[in-house]
């Protein structure tokens, strides 16, 4: 479902990453790992205060995603009141697990982009980029990470804190145990990682393809539905979940929500965090192949 | 009319010019509809029913309200676009020229990969009305192709209404996309199944139910009497435009270039 076009991102920011154009620079020489991690940092750091201006659009998210929040629970509920069967997971879950959904939403979507990177890519600014010292994978990595935490910073506790005192059956609960609540968390900043570095190949393959539109249109239509964004995952028939569990995109969006609300137990979850780190691994990998492999066969447009 | 085609058949060609990016992207709108559709058919499939209602009668719900919604994608882009208009400042040489705005503003920009959304739903619907358990009449094929007409009149007015914003705000406001994909995602179910308060606002204010809820009712042999009544329900549609237009025209006399 594609709520609606918020890219609050799109917005040139070219002035802040010249201004932090001078110090990584002067980095060069000594090339020491916790200086490179610096530089990552300070990218993320920077990109984050940036996107934290958009305070009005985020309260227009807001509510967009409360609408669609009561449209999808006011649907399951219909669903719910007539079953005979007993479905998988029990409705005040399944409300936990949309209004988890419409708080990191930002951490589920994989349209949200950046036309920024697109467009280097396409006009030939690459070159500029190629110029940086250090790892582009890296640089990108930690541009869109800053950008998804910000737009979700903004929006997730305000939905949280009304969803969780809206009248029932609208009313989304607390978490099951502290335990569980913390291993949410691990869960879901994980998932957040493994999501931007499957969001990075979509930029690595405009490389060859230049145009963003297609890839990104599959990627979305396929990852949103394995992500249990059509329809929640745990209310797919059997044959499909087992499907959804062999991609990296149930690891992102599902899971967590899923621990949260106490659908999976505390071993499942330290397990599900186990593979999250597996996938994270053999994603940030391969991408970084991925890209290495593209960047030399770059061709910079001229102009 | 005749300009109106004339618009037409140079955005098409303009738009074949690149063919292969072209049928990808009509490929790709037909598969988001898609996995909603599928989406629903796994709830059905786990659940059976829908407060009584069966799968094939809410695909007629899914398929009449994402047809209008592609059509009115197709035909009305120029409204969904007009903020840029309205920025780069061009909107002031259509008002230089002897014809309606209303008119220019729809010729200026089609959608035609809009297609693939299109026929979707239309094997959706042929593929729920030939399954659906009940005797068609002319009368009742007659009220499924106004359902369709009038929806896409309907998303017309949501989306000239947002456009006559931009005469203010100038940039688009994103808040309309919960009118229109909202509505979209909120019809594709039949409405009884929401709160009071959602079927009012979207019966009496955004007349969505009247295009699909209302009279599908009519189709399926659930009304009590006031059949005539229920079968010309989507005309509401066609009301819901005539204000839209108003406040267009209002918009216009209010309208002040940025310059640029």
């Amino acid at each position: 479902m594609n709520t609606g076009k918020e890219k609050p991102q799109s917005a040139q920011s070219s002035q802040v990453q010249h201004a932090n154009d001078g110090p990584p620079r002067t980095h060069t020489a000594i090339n020491r790992p916790p200086r490179n991690l610096k530089r990552y940092v300070s990218v993320f750091r920077i990109r984050l205060t940036y996107s934290l201006q958009y305070r009005t659009a985020a309260l227009a998210g807001v509510a967009t995603q409360f609408f669609w929040g009561f449209v999808l629970i006011m649907v399951y509920t219909a669903f719910y009141s007539a079953s005979s069967s007993d479905p998988s997971i029990s409705l005040p879950q399944l409300v936990t697990y949309v209004w988890l959904q419409q708080s990191f939403l930002a951490f589920v979507m994989l349209w949200f982009r950046d036309d920024e990177l697109f467009r280097l890519i396409t006009t030939g600014n690459i070159a500029y980029e190629l110029c940086r010292p250090g790892d582009l994978y890296g640089f990108w990595y930690a541009k869109l990470l800053a950008q998804r935490m910000a737009s979700a910073l903004l929006r997730c506790f305000p939905i949280m804190i009304v969803a969780s005192l809206l009248p029932q059956p609208y009313r989304m609960m607390l978490p099951a145990s502290l335990v569980s609540a913390g291993l949410f968390i691990i869960a879901l900043l994980l998932g957040l990682l493994v999501l931007v570095a499957i969001s990075m190949f979509i930029y690595i393959s405009v490389f060859y393809t230049m145009s963003p539109y297609g890839s990104l249109l599959m990627f979305t239509v396929i990852g949103e539905f394995l992500a249990g964004l059509i329809i929640p995952v745990p209310l797919m028939p059997d044959w499909l979940q087992d499907i959804v569990y062999l991609f990296p995109f149930g690891w992102t969006a599902d899971f967590p929500f899923r621990v949260y609300a106490g659908h999976f137990g505390h071993t499942e979850a330290l397990f599900g965090i186990m593979s999250q780190l597996i996938w994270l691994v053999a994603l940030v990998t391969l991408g970084r192949q991925a890209m290495k492999k593209a960047l030399r066969r770059v061709v910079v447009q001229g102009g | 009319m005749k300009l109106f085609l004339g618009y037409l058949s140079i955005l098409f060609r303009s738009q074949m010019q690149y063919k292969t990016s072209f049928w990808l992207l009509t490929a790709g709108q037909f598969f988001i509809p898609f996995t909603t559709f599928a989406g629903i058919w796994f709830l059905f499939d786990r659940f059976g029913t829908l407060q009584g209602w069966e799968f094939y009668e809410v695909a007629i719900c899914f398929a009449v309200i994402h047809m209008a919604f592609a059509i009115s994608e197709c035909f009305a882009r120029g409204f969904d676009s007009f903020s840029s208009l309205v920025v780069s400042g061009d909107f002031d040489r259509l008002l230089v020229r002897p014809r309606s705005t209303v008119l220019q503003v729809l010729g200026s920009r089609f959608e035609f990969t809009r297609i693939g959304r299109l026929v979707q739903s239309l094997i959706v619907l042929i593929w729920a009305v030939v399954n659906v358990s009940l005797d068609w009449t002319p009368l009742k094929l007659i009220t499924l192709i106004l359902m369709v007409i009038s929806g896409t009149v309907i998303f017309a007015g949501i989306l000239i209404l947002a456009a006559t914003m931009c005469f203010w705000t100038v940039q688009g406001l994103e808040v309309v996309n919960i009118l229109t994909n909202g509505g979209r995602e909120l019809a594709q179910y039949p409405l009884q199944i929401y709160e009071r308060w959602v079927v009012r606002l979207f019966t009496f204010v955004i007349p969505f139910g009247c295009i699909n809820y209302l009279p599908l009712l009519y189709i399926l042999g659930r009304t009590d009497g006031h059949d005539l009544l229920y079968a010309l329900t989507p005309l509401a549609g066609l009301l819901f435009f005539i204000p839209c237009l108003f406040v267009w025209q209002f918009g216009v006399r209010h309208y002040r270039s940025t310059g640029s």
